[in-house]
């Protein structure tokens, strides 16, 4: 079984990351960029029947600082 | 006093936390050495040190993988008996991570690896690594990190209950965000847990213990000292300057 899962910060953490990605490509001709946040994408294969529980304990335990993070698991 | 280094694939400041035990406070009866991170023992240590450097080479989030080591079911048990543990810089990443610690150290503010000097104050509720060491004190020491900003989702409870322990000040004490190098809510450097049994900092005392290595001074040097005298029960002030 394949899922998606998206970790991104969540709303009101700084991304300074971000802030230079998008000032970066203001400077670069592309000023109709106004906001950029960086997160991650990780592709996750886990073996046939594994409860979706099972996903969600490993977004909340590893892949995810669920102090400053959300994610969302996309089944594909 | 026995201090044991925890060492993960990528630690590379656990051979001066060493230094720091085995060497240089030897004279006070300390003991160090290195417990290497798949092994299920914590070979009797007083203190477990989580060092610095870059477990995991920071795959994923800084301290994230090391957090779930063999050897942190150990360190977790320890902590919850009440045993010391002392996070520096990754360490205290490893430990917020894994929980022993609350809030989060995110990318650093500047987005650049801060690589200085910071002067601490030393504040909040008694732990071993600062109860000898008056409230206020100002001490200094060096920083090297690129994920250093303190988050913490209710930094108010925080300060109430006295958790915050060390914070970067200007040198004669001020809080400003000139002083702050990473972004850190209010100037946190670094924090302990409701019990005051774990510690953690952003910046490196082991880096600070001998005036020989130039400017870096021995203000580091006083919380290992604190743990020390806390071990003996002795009712010591040290740190006078």
């Amino acid at each position: 079984m394949r899922f998606k899962v998206y970790v991104t910060l969540k709303k009101g953490v700084l991304d300074p990351q971000g802030q230079a990605v998008q000032k970066t490509l203001a400077r670069t001709g592309f000023e109709e960029a106004l906001s950029v946040r960086m997160g991650k994408y990780i592709e996750l294969e886990v073996a046939d029947g594994t409860p979706a529980a099972r996903v969600e304990e490993m977004c909340k335990k590893l892949l995810a600082n669920t102090v400053i993070e959300d994610y969302r698991i996309d089944p594909t | 006093m026995k201090f044991g280094i925890v060492r993960f694939p990528g630690s590379n400041c656990d051979d001066d936390a060493l230094d720091a035990c085995a060497r240089v406070l030897a004279p006070e009866g300390t003991k160090g050495e290195i417990l290497w991170h798949k092994d299920h023992d914590l070979r009797g240590v007083d203190v477990v040190i989580l060092p610095g450097g870059f477990s995991y080479g920071d795959y994923l989030r800084a301290g994230a993988m090391a957090a779930w080591s063999p050897i942190m079911r150990e360190v977790k048990a320890f902590a919850d008996r009440g045993g010391w543990v002392f996070a520096i810089c990754n360490g205290f990443q490893i430990a917020c991570e894994a929980g022993l610690l609350e809030g989060a150290l995110a990318k650093n503010a500047s987005l650049h690896f801060e690589c200085r000097d910071v002067h601490l104050r030393v504040e909040g509720r008694p732990t071993p690594f600062t109860q000898a060491i008056p409230a206020g004190r100002v001490l200094k020491m060096s920083i090297a990190h690129s994920e250093g900003r303190y988050i913490h989702p209710d930094v108010d409870r925080l300060e109430k209950e006295g958790l915050v322990v060390f914070r970067y000040v200007t040198p004669d004490g001020r809080l400003t965000p000139e002083a702050n190098p990473n972004g850190s809510m209010a100037n946190i450097a670094g924090v302990t847990n409701a019990r005051g049994n774990v510690v953690g900092l952003m910046p490196h005392p082991e880096r600070a213990v001998e005036t020989l290595l130039g400017e870096g001074g021995e203000d580091g040097r006083r919380l290992f000292e604190s743990a020390v005298a806390a071990a003996a029960g002795t009712p010591a002030r040290i740190g006078a300057r």
